[in-house]
């Protein structure tokens, strides 16, 4: 299937008008393509400008300069009616919602297809249905948003959009405030989508792990460069991730695609049963050791099993641990 | 689960007509029932003064009751969903004040020797009407200009109750120059009163009150948007600006016509919202504004029956009787409000 760019930006350049007509410009020169049936995440630290984007992409303040084309024509010709046909938001602004039903909330979502007084036909009740049916909150159709867990929550917001019946769909920090749970169905359930119903969905998060897990593309944002963009995995092996993320004393690991504190520590060689391998080899780096190859002449660590790590001292002498807890003891011991 | 909706408009609207027809037979002058009912019927022949006390005062006040409390209940619960607080109010924000200095202005300064609003002619109580409007929409504008600025609700109400204390301030600075009995007509009104509309004068009251009821019936949609904060709401097509104008001139219109009709009547507008959304067992505005609305004038026709000391020919003044029904259910709120989902 040929791919579909639906937001495009050129020269874009994102910040704020301050008093007396000055710019304060976040970010500049920004080339960016959003694509139908995909997740895109938009990594960055704190400050990089995550927020002005997804701002100007959602029509809340205008850009500073360059051109932004939603499914091919110049947001300067969208109406306020006609955007909110074409972009969906999730935010992070506190809602005063609690005291209205899950059926209600998600049935503002046809808002801008409602006459007059909002009175929902039987087409608009079909749509509200498939989109409760589509997040997965059906049963709770009835129940008061106030009830509602956090993740719960999300999904019912995603719900509005999905009965807003949008082809984009822009979240912003979607996953923050969610336990570990509710955070992977929320990413696996807006890549569900992206799928099933063709949307371009663009988030922002903090979760490098879930991005890189579940995003098709990434875009990774700091101030002074150009976005970084492409598939989670070519950013990795093309060291993108590295520039981006390595600050002083935090590397990025392109093995585990995991960000750890750095630390210039000798290698320890850890080998056998994979599982297990890798849990030591977790606790290794959290106390400043360095797994490595299996090598001689420095201190090695076989995994027969969950219960049999072998150590291997320099000086050759074996030693035998049951636990990681009792591995970690001989290693300090030394 | 919402509560049948249908069924909470019957109970309304049957203690709306009893709390009415209640205020017709009930008053500090006691008129046997059988005559009460003659005269409402037409009947002639009863005593003079009896038919002039029902046509002429019962009556007038009963519907000023009923008028005065829609537009109070529904200019709070306006005000509570767009500065998306349930704490809200036109008393709080300081928009009665706002309204009470515009009357102020006219009563002590411009006023003749005056009793009551009775005693205007029409272009007087025009002026106050106008008046109480510009007061109210100044403050109004004011904590509007405010709310850009403080984005916390409760720091915006404390604005609101400052800015409150200033039209008060200026209150008290016009009743110092003005002459004692002005003064003391001011003081008779700021105690609040449904009796002061005459029959004459019920056209203006209900002409401003119903424009202002009618108005908000129309913004139910965006009323509903607006829960979910003004950026949501931006997102599903509504018009923010025009719409937070028209809530604020809809909020402004109701409140400055029932304080310069009835006095600053307090507690109406902050409670009859929480009471409405308690019974409804939901904040959406389709059942919310018409149940809110109902239930206004129930409870001003309420406060308009408590207000008659019973077996005596006395009037408690209105200020004295909101609060007793008021206050209860704010503290009931605020101690509840974990428990009640229209404060999630």
């Amino acid at each position: 299937m040929e791919e579909r760019i639906v937001v495009e930006t050129k020269g874009l350049s994102i910040g704020y008008v301050l008093k007396g007509g000055k710019q304060k410009v976040v970010h500049d020169c920004l080339d960016l393509q959003l694509f139908a049936g995909e997740v895109t995440c938009l990594l960055g630290l704190n400050g990089a400008g995550k927020s002005t984007l997804l701002r100007t992409l959602c029509g809340f303040q205008p850009p500073l300069g360059g051109a932004i084309r939603l499914m091919g024509q110049p947001l300067t010709s969208y109406s306020q009616s006609k955007f909110s046909l074409t972009v969906g938001v999730v935010l992070t602004e506190k809602t005063n919602a609690g005291g209205i039903t899950v059926y209600e909330l998600v049935s503002l979502g046809r808002h801008p297809y409602t006459g007059f007084f909002g009175q929902l036909k039987k087409q608009d009740r079909e749509i509200i249905e498939q989109s409760l049916e589509a997040v997965g909150i059906a049963h709770k159709a009835s129940n008061y948003v106030s009830e509602l867990s956090d993740g719960e929550r999300q999904k019912v917001m995603i719900a509005k959009t999905l009965a807003q019946q949008c082809p984009i769909i822009l979240l912003d920090e979607p996953t923050a405030f969610l336990d570990v749970t509710s955070r992977i169905e929320t990413m696996a359930l807006l890549h569900r989508l992206s799928v099933e119903q063709q949307k371009a969905i663009l988030l922002s998060t903090h979760d490098l792990d879930l991005a890189i897990q579940m995003a098709d593309r990434l875009w990774l944002q700091e101030k002074g460069k150009a976005m970084g963009c492409g598939t989670p995995e070519d950013l990795i092996m093309s060291g993108a991730f590295e520039s981006f993320f390595g600050k002083e004393g935090i590397v990025f690991d392109a093995k585990t695609g995991k960000l750890n504190i750095e630390m210039d520590s000798s290698p320890i060689g850890v080998e056998g049963d994979a599982d297990t391998a890798y849990w030591v080899g977790n606790a290794l780096v959290r106390n400043g050791y360095h797994p490595s190859q299996v090598k001689e002449g420095q201190w090695n660590i076989c995994c027969e099993g969950a219960q049999k790590l072998i150590v291997t001292l320099p000086d050759g002498t074996v030693k035998m641990c049951k636990t990681v807890e009792d591995l970690m003891k001989i290693l300090k011991a030394c | 689960m919402n509560r049948q909706p249908l069924v909470i408009y019957l109970f309304l609207l049957i203690l709306l007509s009893g709390l009415f027809v209640g205020g017709l037979i009930y008053g500090a002058v006691s008129i046997p029932l059988d005559s009460v009912v003659n005269i409402l019927l037409g009947d002639e022949t009863e005593r003079p003064a009896w038919i002039n006390i029902v046509w002429q005062s019962r009556f007038p006040q009963a519907v000023t009751a009923l008028l005065a409390g829609s537009s109070l209940a529904i200019s709070g619960l306006l005000l509570q969903t767009l500065f998306r607080n349930p704490l809200a109010g036109p008393s709080i924000l300081g928009i009665s004040d706002g309204a009470n200095l515009g009357v102020a202005a006219i009563m002590l300064y411009f006023g003749g020797s005056l009793g009551l609003l009775a005693d205007f002619p029409v272009s007087g109580y025009l002026a106050i009407i106008f008046a109480a409007f510009g007061g109210a929409v100044a403050i109004l504008s004011l904590i509007i200009y405010f709310s850009a600025k403080v984005r916390n609700n409760v720091m915006l109400l404390i604005i609101g109750i400052m800015i409150g204390y200033v039209a008060s301030s200026l209150i008290s600075v016009l009743n110092y120059y003005a002459s004692s009995d002005k003064v003391h007509a001011f003081v008779m009104w700021g105690l609040g009163n449904f009796s002061g509309v005459s029959l004459e004068q019920l056209p203006y009251l209900m002409g401003f009150s119903i424009v202002g009821l009618l108005l908000s019936l129309l913004l139910i949609k965006p009323l509903n948007a607006l829960l979910l904060g003004e950026m949501y709401a931006s997102n599903l097509g509504v018009k923010i600006k025009r719409i937070r104008m028209l809530i604020l001139f809809c909020a402004g219109l109701l409140t400055a016509t029932t304080t310069a009709f009835c006095g600053p009547i307090s507690f109406i507008g902050l409670a009859v919202p929480q009471m409405a959304r308690l019974l409804l067992g939901s904040s959406n505005h389709k059942m919310l504004v018409p149940v809110t609305l109902l239930m206004g004038a129930c409870v001003a026709l309420l406060c308009n029956l408590l207000m008659v000391i019973p077996g005596t020919n006395n009037l408690l003044p209105l200020n004295a009787v909101t609060p007793i029904l008021g206050a209860p259910v704010i503290i009931y709120v605020i101690v509840n409000r974990k428990n009640i989902q229209y404060f999630d």
